[in-house]
């Protein structure tokens, strides 16, 4: 068992980098949705916040572990039973200090704080960074893969 | 959930937004319309956009609530021989400022681009997702 959790251990750190990256790229995504919209306050994620919220939550595995969004626990009563790491939940970010208003760079009449040009910036740069989070996971599965193989 | 609802945000947006076009189309085309006998001339229409919030992450799109008229006066021009011009010799035309228009149609088909190119971008990426591993 713990020498599984050795070998994915970097795995699970960027697949909470992976799940991260796809909620600011919708949350990038409703900001252009909604760049016409009177009265709308562009959202932002921290993503540096927002890793270290992940990652010291599996910090804390012990016997029970609770997701923050849903205040669940699952215990764990046999030693053979795996416990359920926070990421499985649909919403990583439900009560999140790392979701907050974007800064707003040209006051517009309308009350909307959307910078178009930095949120299609945005919406690029972390369309890159999730795609190399898939590459960095695709070599450790295949680095894993041929540790098992022995080839 | 996952990437899936960038499909769902960036669909009402071109929803909107095509909506949008539709009304600009609409006003254009009655730019030069003529009052009937009644005096009522066209009235420029306006959409009225609204955030929809679609999860509990900050994922919200967008609604259109309603169509509103514009409140400006009808365009009045003095032309006696026209068929329709009043005892004055006026015409009443619509309010509708083309140029005005004009430039809310660029407006709505820019930010429509910006919503297809975000929705090709997720696809995109959710594609190289389902091969990951392979």
């Amino acid at each position: 068992m713990l020498m599984f959790a050795n070998l994915t251990s970097a795995l699970d750190f960027q697949s909470k980098a992976l799940v991260l990256r796809a909620e600011r790229q919708q949350i990038l995504a409703s900001n252009i949705a909604n760049a016409d919209t009177p009265g709308y306050a562009a959202r932002s994620l921290d993503f540096k916040q927002a890793m270290t919220e992940a990652l010291g939550n599996s910090a804390g595995a012990g016997s029970t572990t609770t997701t923050p969004g849903l205040a669940l626990s699952v215990s764990t009563s046999n030693q053979r039973h795996i416990s359920m790491s926070p990421g499985d939940s649909a919403s990583t970010l439900g009560h999140s200090q790392a979701l907050g208003y974007a800064v707003q760079t040209q006051p517009s009449l309308d009350g909307n704080s959307v910078d178009l040009d930095r949120e299609r910036a945005a919406f690029t740069d972390n369309a890159i960074r999730y795609e190399s989070t898939l590459r960095f996971i695709n070599g450790q599965a295949k680095t894993i893969l041929s540790a098992i193989q022995g080839q | 959930m996952s990437m899936f609802s960038i499909f769902n945000v960036s669909g009402s947006a071109i929803g909107a937004q095509s909506q949008r076009l539709n009304v600009v189309a609409s006003n254009l085309a009655n730019a030069d319309a003529v009052a009937g006998p009644d005096g009522k001339g066209y009235k420029g229409r306006q959409l009225m956009f609204e955030t929809m919030p679609m999860g509990p992450d900050g994922t919200a799109g967008v609604r259109v609530t309603g169509v509103k008229e514009s409140n400006e006066p009808l365009r009045k021009i003095h032309n006696p021989s026209h068929p329709a011009a009043d005892a004055q010799g006026y015409v009443t035309q619509s309010n509708v400022n083309p140029v005005e228009e004009m430039v809310n149609m660029i407006s709505a088909s820019r930010s429509y681009q910006n919503n297809v190119e975000v929705m090709n971008t997720a696809k995109s990426l959710l594609l190289k997702t389902l091969q990951m591993g392979q």
